[in-house]
């Protein structure tokens, strides 16, 4: 079948920043593929590609086998975005704010879809107040819950967890499991290697304007020396994988 | 055409909400028009007998010139909070996420122009003017605002501070002054009164005098006409230049 996310020698430079040099991979439908790399890697230049923001100086990117370039119109129609920083109306109230994202979205009976998303993600009570008086995990919540109005095929989280008590990281993980459980195509970018092990069909890691690796959790298990003689064997975490890739790729 | 009108039910609110902002964008003008009615009125020889009739069309341009600012305020505020991104990640008209900016001026700068009005009545203005010269009155204010809005677009967008996205409206908000809006040019020095009977709002006031006094409208109407659709077309184009860089 054709993956939801195709994307191919994806090249993008800011002046003389080259941050993307190169980039492939892609995505399967239905499958939650995480993205990680350090600060400044281009994690989020790559989901603002995708999301038509931003244009790549070279190399294609399919979303919902629409090209980003050639048709942006059909791929806005395919996605929904959850940008690293939360996209909120801070004048209006968090259901507003919902509401506003359904009739947008063309959605039937958007108040009802409102209640129905405050509820899931915990906002029933703060619904009625305006979102500047939110905290920031409450301002994360509802960008969230914003970003799945109107079931779009493909999803993309820049780092939708950052900022979030464990409670609602549990929540929201739950959320995005759920999306692909419905055949939503999610991709998600995360500084929290345990994030991308626990949710991630595949996982891929960006370093210095590649993709260095990806695979399956198990896939990049497979890449490190097994043999770590301890008192109690066990598996390598996500996080010394990531490590010791990191390291190699810096002296290469 | 839904876009824009979710848009514009979006940024109607921010006016509301804000009322602040309403209160500074016809206070100010409010002001001006007690302040040559009852303290510079008496010594300034208009030659008419209404002074309150004769300025009410610059008072009325200097609100909609500093109500417009806070358009540039209010998109600008947008583009940093990143609901920006949001719009443009959706699949809705792009456009939109400007003319419900706009739109929203043309409201709140009527809404603030009809104040103003009441405030005039109360203090002597009278017009016997009928319906049409009246809705000629509107039509003139209407495309003189969506002319400066399209301007505080452009500043809204290229602004890197607050304050920067605001500023462009003090040099408009001054125009008046050196115009036919509270003294007759003629009594002004040679190059300052050549400078004031060239400007736009002469013949905007004019006309708007005219229209509302019952006197035949003369040339000014195509002047004021043309000076308004020009600055509308070319801060539109520019305005949409720009948008279309911001955006990729
Ligand atoms: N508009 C821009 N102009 C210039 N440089 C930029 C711009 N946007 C991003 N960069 C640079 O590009 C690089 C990649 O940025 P990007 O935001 O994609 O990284 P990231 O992987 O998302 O990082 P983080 O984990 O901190 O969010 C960084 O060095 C950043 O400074
Ligand atoms: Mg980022």
């Amino acid at each position: 079948m054709e993956n939801a996310i195709e994307v191919k020698g994806l090249l993008k430079s800011y002046g003389k920043l080259e941050v993307l040099k190169g980039v492939d991979f892609s995505v399967g439908r239905g499958s939650i593929f995480a993205l990680l790399g350090s600060n400044g890697a281009g994690k989020t230049t790559v989901v603002r590609i995708l999301s038509t923001l931003l244009k790549p100086d070279g190399g294609t990117a399919t979303v919902n086998g629409f090209e980003v370039q050639a048709e942006p119109a059909k791929v806005r129609g395919s996605i929904s975005l959850t940008g690293q920083f939360a996209a909120v109306d801070e004048v209006l109230t968090g259901r507003e704010n919902l509401i506003l994202v359904g009739k947008l979205r063309r959605v039937g009976h958007p108040g009802q879809v409102a209640d129905d998303l405050l509820t899931r993600f915990g906002l029933t009570d703060a619904g009625g107040r305006r979102v500047g008086t939110y905290s920031g995990g409450m301002r994360r919540r509802l960008d969230i819950a914003m970003s799945l109005i109107g079931n779009p095929p493909v999803i993309f989280l820049d780092e939708p967890t950052t900022g979030l008590d464990p409670e609602a990281r549990l929540e929201v993980w739950k959320e995005i499991q759920e999306l692909a459980g419905g055949g939503t195509t999610v991709l998600l970018t995360t500084q929290y290697l345990e994030e991308a092990e626990k949710l991630a069909d595949r996982i891929a890691i960006l370093h210095q304007g590649t993709i260095i690796v990806s695979g399956t959790l198990a896939e990049l298990r497979a890449m490190l020396p097994p043999a770590q003689v301890e008192y109690v064997e066990r598996q390598p975490t996500l996080e010394e994988i990531f490590l010791a890739i990191i390291g190699n790729g810096a002296q290469r | 055409m839904t876009d824009t009108t979710v848009m514009l039910g979006r940024s109607i609110k921010h006016v509301t909400r804000s009322v602040d902002t309403i209160i500074t964008v016809t206070i100010t003008p409010i002001a001006m028009l007690l302040l040559f009615r009852y303290v510079f009125g008496g010594a300034i020889q208009a030659g008419t007998d209404n002074y309150t009739n004769y300025l009410m069309p610059g008072v009325l341009l200097i609100a909609i010139a500093s109500g417009v600012s806070y358009t540039g305020f209010r998109l600008f505020s947008d583009m940093q909070s990143g609901i920006f991104e949001r719009f443009h990640s959706m699949p809705i008209t792009r456009s939109s996420v400007l003319w419900g900016h706009v739109l929203t001026s043309l409201v709140s700068n009527a809404i603030s122009a009809a104040v103003i009005v009441l405030v005039g009545l109360g203090i002597g203005f009278r017009s016997s003017a009928g319906p049409l010269a009246w809705l000629a009155v509107i039509g003139i204010l209407a495309v003189f605002t969506l002319a400066l809005t399209w301007v505080a677009v452009i500043a809204g967008l290229n602004a890197s501070t607050p304050d920067g996205a605001a500023a462009f409206s003090y040099p408009l908000v001054f125009l008046p002054f050196v115009s036919s809006a509270f003294v007759p040019t003629e009594t002004m020095p040679g190059p300052v009164r050549a400078f004031a009977e060239n400007q736009p709002v002469t013949s905007i006031v004019n006309t708007i005098r005219a229209l509302l006094e019952q006197q035949p409208v003369g040339n000014d109407i195509w002047v004021a006409l043309a000076w308004c659709a020009g600055v509308l077309v070319v801060a539109y184009g520019f305005a949409m230049l720009v948008y279309k860089r911001k955006i990729a």
